[in-house]
């Protein structure tokens, strides 16, 4: 079975600049796979999201979804920014609807995306407030409404891009659990792009430390606890030291 | 539409809105006053200018708009208005999502709209006449071209301040240049143009005026000048209230326009 997404020799580089951001890098994420990526500010790891997403060419290398090349963005591939990016003149429906219709979206009729709109905002858990707009939405319930947005779409990969960093703790708890439910209910894969250690080791089933110049990934840890991690969170205390200790060494030579 | 950030504004504003209102209300008063002043209590008896009195003023009010005339023209204005409006919309958005879109269109553009712009529509109008003629097209045109600025600079703003995660969220949804546009950046400029709308409302009430006193036998312009043949100095008066009573509504509705349709952003 060939991995939901997967990098082979992917290479980042800016516009303009000499030498790659991020060189050599190869991931493999299976179907119902959760892999956080961590790594420092500034290593390229929104580039690195927008090339697997299909957004940006790498400048070498190559990234297939499901066995097929990404050159572009496609409807098996959800993205998730840090900043839920809502459009303020929709209300919390139609946000999630948004995008369903168009014309590189597969086609499908009004009462499908209708029945898959009702579906994704249910799972989120905000059908009370479907006909507010942003403007009326607390952090929490617009980070839920991009995450429906995400799911309407019925992707088998899903990339989030620092998805909670602007929540409370409490929320972003809440959010975290309800990503673990929702992947675990589609099966599809989910990168999540982070900086957070705690937050890598809550979610995810694989840990890839990205570091160096040109960064590549330094590291990989596997954890291997069950959800939810609430009460396992201690067992982690040991990798949590020896990531912070690599994330710490590959901060260090600049 | 009730948004928390919005809210607080708001109750401050309903908290002191009868009092503003009232404020609003004795300002118009004091005009009243100052107007019955210069006209009336001041002037000896006789005087030609209690012919503008408010109490003559208001006699020939009631009946122009009871009348047949005043109407007819203040219809004849309004169409005008609508039509150099749609002209303007029609002109002034495209070319100013053009504008905004291109730094290099910018660039070529902004010293001759600016030039432009600051021509008073009004010096065009001998031009306008030889042009188009006598009647209503030259003063379609003046009001477009009074019109079309603000229109023009406003969407091009509007176009240069959209959000960069709306189009980051239109391209990962493998978006069209026709999706982009039509939902992501017309709905997202549409606050910038009403802006520009209203703004546009105010520049061509007062253009159109001065435009209706040449080659035209209809509208308030005329109206005015033609008060003035007659002789009947109270419904001059009274035509220049109506002129500056349906400016305010005009406004108004501009305005209410904007907060229906532009985004709680």
């Amino acid at each position: 079975m060939s991995a939901a997404l997967q990098a082979d020799g992917v290479a980042v580089r800016y516009p303009g600049a000499a030498a790659p951001v991020l060189a050599d890098f190869d991931l493999a994420v299976a179907p119902g796979e959760i892999v956080a990526l961590l790594g420092p500010s500034g290593v390229g790891k929104s580039s690195l999201l927008r090339v697997l997403g299909g957004l940006q060419a790498p400048s070498a290398g190559a990234v297939t979804a499901g066995g097929v090349a990404v050159h572009a963005p496609q409807p098996r591939i959800a993205v998730a920014f840090q900043d839920p990016g809502l459009l303020p003149w929709l209300t919390l429906e139609a946000n999630v609807a948004f995008g369903l219709d168009f014309k590189r979206q597969p086609a499908r009729s009004k009462a499908e995306r209708q029945a898959l709109v009702d579906a994704a905002i249910a799972e989120v858990g905000l059908d009370a407030a479907r006909k507010l707009h942003p403007a009326a939405l607390s952090g929490g319930m617009a980070q839920r409404t991009a995450l429906a947005r995400c799911l309407a779409r019925r992707p088998e990969v899903l990339l989030l891009d620092e998805p909670f960093g602007a929540l409370d703790e409490v929320t972003r708890a809440d959010m975290q659990r309800l990503l673990l439910k929702v992947v675990a209910d589609h099966g599809a894969a989910a990168l999540i792009i982070t900086h957070d250690i705690d937050e890598a080791l809550a979610l995810a089933d694989r840990v890839v430390l990205l570091g160096g110049a040109p960064a590549r990934a330094i590291g990989e840890w596997p954890i291997a606890l069950p959800h939810p991690r609430d009460d396992a969170i201690a067992e982690t205390g040991a990798l949590r030291v020896e990531i912070l200790t690599a994330l710490r060494a590959a901060i260090r030579p600049h | 539409m009730s948004t928390p950030s919005a809210a607080a504004p708001r109750r401050r504003r309903a908290a002191g809105g009868l009092g503003y209102a009232l404020l609003g209300a004795a300002g118009l008063g004091a005009v009243l006053a100052l107007w019955w002043i210069a006209t009336e209590a001041l002037p000896r008896d006789g005087s030609f200018a209690r012919m503008f009195a408010p109490g003559p003023t208001f006699a020939a009010l009631g009946e122009l708009v009871g009348g047949r005339d005043l109407p007819l023209h203040v219809m004849v204005s309004l169409k005008r208005i609508a039509v150099g409006l749609a002209l303007a919309l029609a002109i002034g958005v495209p070319l100013g999502l053009a504008v905004g879109a291109s730094a290099r269109l910018e660039a070529a553009t902004t010293p001759a709209f600016q030039l432009l712009r600051m021509i008073s529509p009004l010096s065009w109008m001998p031009i306008a006449v030889m042009t188009f003629g006598v009647g209503d097209a030259p003063i379609y045109f003046l009001l477009t071209f009074a019109a079309v600025w603000p229109i023009v600079l406003n969407t091009a703003a509007g176009v240069r301040q959209l959000d960069r995660r709306w189009l980051l969220l239109a391209e990962s949804l493998a978006a069209t240049k026709a999706e982009t546009l039509g939902r992501i950046v017309l709905p997202g400029v549409m606050a910038h143009v009403l802006t520009g709308l209203r703004l546009a409302i105010g520049i061509s009430w007062i253009v159109l005026v001065p435009c209706e006193m040449l080659g035209v036998s209809a509208g308030l312009g005329y109206f005015i000048l033609d008060t003035r043949d007659r002789l009947a100095y109270p419904e001059l008066m009274a035509t220049v209230l109506v002129i500056g009573v349906l400016g305010f509504l005009l406004d108004g509705a501009a305005r209410w326009a904007h907060r229906r349709w532009a985004p709680a952003v």
